[in-house]
């Protein structure tokens, strides 16, 4: 490993040392008192280890807050139930919505996580809560999960981006997702079935002067880098050279290449192409893929947004669950449905839920998760949680526990070790192998 | 002889409880029982004056539905958990006579044909679905809506019937030769708006008057925020010849509403239960002007109505667990 020349003098960091101050040290103040003697995962043997297992994770980050009752945990036939009724899964016992009849015949391969507690009905702090693993706060950021996997999994050497968002709009590397790890980690954002734009080489430009402009480039970074280098000089590097490779590569982001019976398996929707996509990529060696299936904000015509909206999502979701399962993937695949809460019980006047945090559901798959199994529980008219409550912080710890990380860990950000996830809380220990 | 109707003296004379919210409602032909379907899965059969209330079980799930037979002795429900469902309606203890697994989805709207014999249903399937009244045996089915289907109806003369889906369009099919004859636009009623990601809209309803050779269409646009309920009521008028829109009705101060059903009145007024953020309003139409003539507000969101003609009333059902029945006249 080469080491870094930065103008603070450190050698591994994701940020320097004022901004982390800025940015991190007050977390402790803040509560989350860092505890001593905590070993590094991005040094040494341990690290290396865990990147060379290619071990993956992609969340469908379901936008607005899909309804739980209309999903994972239905209540048919009670006053909160609604018009959806439950249906038997591949595992006897276990009932899901009548709205996922193709994730139903999934369900030997998932785990439904269904106490989940996150006190924050606010959109963007449930987002936050559910992505970083912590509480939002003026005094600290984080980093998401897929800032988080990049760093702890991705194999650079293959080329290739660490983190992606798949979305229609795009949406990825904006705000600071990556928080104290850097902009290296932040996303790069794929639109769903085509190419980043401007990947392709201009036809005026000749590969040999391509060689040279880069090489001028390089030289010219060089010598920069030579008289001041920070973490910030260094993403821009990395972001130029991340760029290179991806044009390199740029045919692992097109999902024409896939073949036309597996376009129609997915689905002829965004959504569909866009689990193509994360397929895709998985398989390509890219370590985080998050893909965003929007809009599930459903104060009005709950029902009839619900079974629009979830046809797109179970017919490219247990399309995709059956083929990482079915290609040998699972085992080191994570695959996670998450949205930033549920959805009211209550049904309102306008046929709609509302936001909902104290009772909802989400699931994992893959990894370490134990498959085909029910954790927790909620009461008769899923009002409240009856068993086995889960946090956001709970969760963070147990989507990296499940594909190797030991979440009470830390990182190693300036010569400081930063919990890797809220040390006050624990994994789901009960739903990990 | 009824009163004669005048609109600007429609009042609430009767409102009854029930335990939930209420979602769909129809008068007998007698005006002397009103259904009614609710949240917790039940029909409910109301007596009219009295209020006297039975209570029928037998869905899986929401009922939309509701129609009854010719003769009024029989109620057929069509229920989200895609049933169709026979009510002995007007015997002493109304029971359960028939119940067929119609519809792949919701069952959202059923129409009996004028001479009684034949029951039109059509779901989320996307199938226009034709039964014998009388055994329950599947006539034949048409295909042809890209999307969930809301409404239907026969023409008087029983030779056509009238479907509205998701999408705005609204296909008239021949009976007989259960084929699709022509299709009448109304896309003004289909909403996708593209920053949530949502389609919204609809034929909610659809109503058609021989006399003035029109047909009427109603629902919902200016969806700006469908999932937050913004969203105003509209109702067009097409030429029933021609297919042609001849009128785009429009309720201003309405900013939250939809029309979940529009009928004919005798003397050629149009009127419309309009539900949402901006409450429950009985919104009348004429043809001479774009906006509503006259609008009577409800005590709560109304979420369905029905006028019986022959009493010049209107049951309406609301979230407030209430049914209502208003007069249209003093």
């Amino acid at each position: 490993m080469s080491f870094a020349h930065y103008a603070c003098g450190s050698k591994e960091h994701g940020i320097n040392r004022r901004r982390f101050l800025q940015r991190t040290c007050s977390t402790a103040v803040a509560g989350t008192a860092v505890v001593g003697g905590l070993g590094s995962l991005t040094a040494g043997k341990a690290a290396e280890q865990l990147k060379s297992q290619d071990m993956r994770v992609v969340v469908f980050n379901m936008h607005g807050g899909l309804s739980q009752l209309e999903s994972w945990d239905p209540k048919p036939g009670t006053r909160t139930g609604g018009p959806c009724r439950s249906i038997p899964t591949s595992v006897p016992g276990i009932h899901i919505s009548d709205l996922l009849p193709n994730t139903a015949k999934q369900m030997h391969h998932l785990c439904l996580l269904r106490g989940v507690n996150t006190a924050e009905d606010d959109h963007g702090k449930g987002a936050y809560m559910m992505l970083t693993g912590r509480r939002q706060s003026a005094a600290a950021d984080y980093p998401q999960i897929g800032a988080v996997s990049a760093k702890m999994l991705n194999d650079e050497s293959k080329g290739l981006p660490g983190h992606i968002v798949v979305a229609p709009s795009g949406g990825g590397g904006r705000g600071n997702e990556s928080a104290y790890l850097g902009p290296k980690y932040s996303s790069v954002a794929l639109s769903g079935s085509t190419p980043p734009p401007h990947t392709l080489k201009p036809d005026g430009i000749s590969d040999q002067a391509e060689v040279r402009r880069h090489e001028m480039r390089r030289r010219i970074n060089q010598e920069f880098l030579n008289r001041k280098r920070t973490a910030i000089t260094d993403a821009y590097t990395h972001s130029y050279e991340q760029a290179l490779r991806l044009m390199e590569r740029r045919d692992v982001f097109d999902i024409s290449k896939e073949p036309a019976a597996d376009l129609d398996r997915y689905g002829k929707h965004d959504f569909g192409r866009q689990c193509l996509m994360a397929r895709r990529l998985v398989e390509n060696g890219v370590s985080f893929v998050q893909v965003t299936h929007s809009n599930y904000d459903t104060h009005n015509d709950n029902f009839n947004f619900h079974i629009e909206q979830l046809g797109e999502f179970d017919q490219g979701f247990s399309t995709f669950v059956n083929d990482i399962a079915e290609r040998g993937m699972l085992d080191k695949t994570l695959i996670v449905v998450l949205s930033e809460f549920g959805r009211t019980p209550n049904i309102n006047l306008y046929y709609g839920r509302d936001h909902w945090s104290k009772a909802w559901s989400i699931v994992m798959a893959g990894g370490k998760v134990a498959r085909g199994a029910v954790y927790g529980a909620t009461n008769a008219e899923g009002t409240e949680v009856t068993d086995g409550q889960v946090d956001h912080g709970a969760l963070f710890h147990t989507y990296l526990q499940a594909v190797g990380v030991d979440s009470n860990q830390s990182i190693a950000v300036d010569g400081r070790e930063l919990p890797i996830a809220d040390p006050s809380v624990q994994p789901v220990w009960k739903v990990l192998t | 002889m009824s009163t004669p109707v005048d609109i600007t003296k429609t009042h609430v004379v009767h409102q009854w409880k029930y335990d939930a919210p209420l979602i769909a409602c129809r008068f007998a032909p007698d005006g002397l029982q009103v259904a009614a379907s609710s949240e917790d899965n039940t029909v409910q059969l109301w007596k009219v004056p009295g209020g006297e209330k039975q209570v029928l079980k037998g869905h899986d799930s929401w009922v939309h539905a509701l129609c009854y037979t010719q003769d009024g002795q029989q109620l057929v429900s069509g229920g989200c958990d895609g049933r169709l469902i026979w009510w002995s309606a007007k015997a002493e203890s109304p029971a359960e006579i028939r119940r067929i697994d119609a519809h792949a989805g919701w069952i959202r709207a059923i129409a009996v044909s004028p001479d009684g014999s034949t029951l039109a249903s059509v779901g989320n399937d996307k199938l226009v679905k034709l039964w014998n009244v009388a055994t329950g045996e599947l006539l034949g089915q048409m295909e042809g809506h890209e999307r969930h289907i809301y409404s239907v109806l026969f023409h008087p003369d029983g030779s056509k019937l009238i479907s509205g889906d998701l999408l705005g369009k609204i296909h008239v099919w021949s009976v007989a030769e259960r084929k699709l004859e022509r299709t009448i636009d109304a896309t003004p009623l289909y909403e996708p708006n593209k920053g949530q990601a949502a389609e919204y809209g609809g034929v909610r309803t659809l109503a058609l008057s021989l006399s003035r050779g029109e047909l009427i269409a109603g629902g919902t646009h200016k969806a700006t925020n469908p999932f937050g309920a913004v969203h105003e009521p509209l109702l067009l008028r097409f030429g029933w010849e021609d297919g042609v829109l001849r009128k785009t009705h429009v309720c201003d101060g309405v900013p939250g509403g939809m029309l979940w059903r529009a009928q004919w009145l005798e003397d050629g007024t149009a009127i419309g239960v309009s539900g949402g953020s901006t409450g429950g309003i009985l919104l009348f139409f004429n043809d001479t002007q774009e906006k509503d003539i006259h609008r009577t507000m409800l005590p709560s969101l109304a979420r369905d109505m029905d006028v019986h003609l022959g009493s010049n009333s209107v049951a309406t059902i609301h979230y407030d667990t209430h049914l209502r029945v208003s007069v249209l006249n003093a």
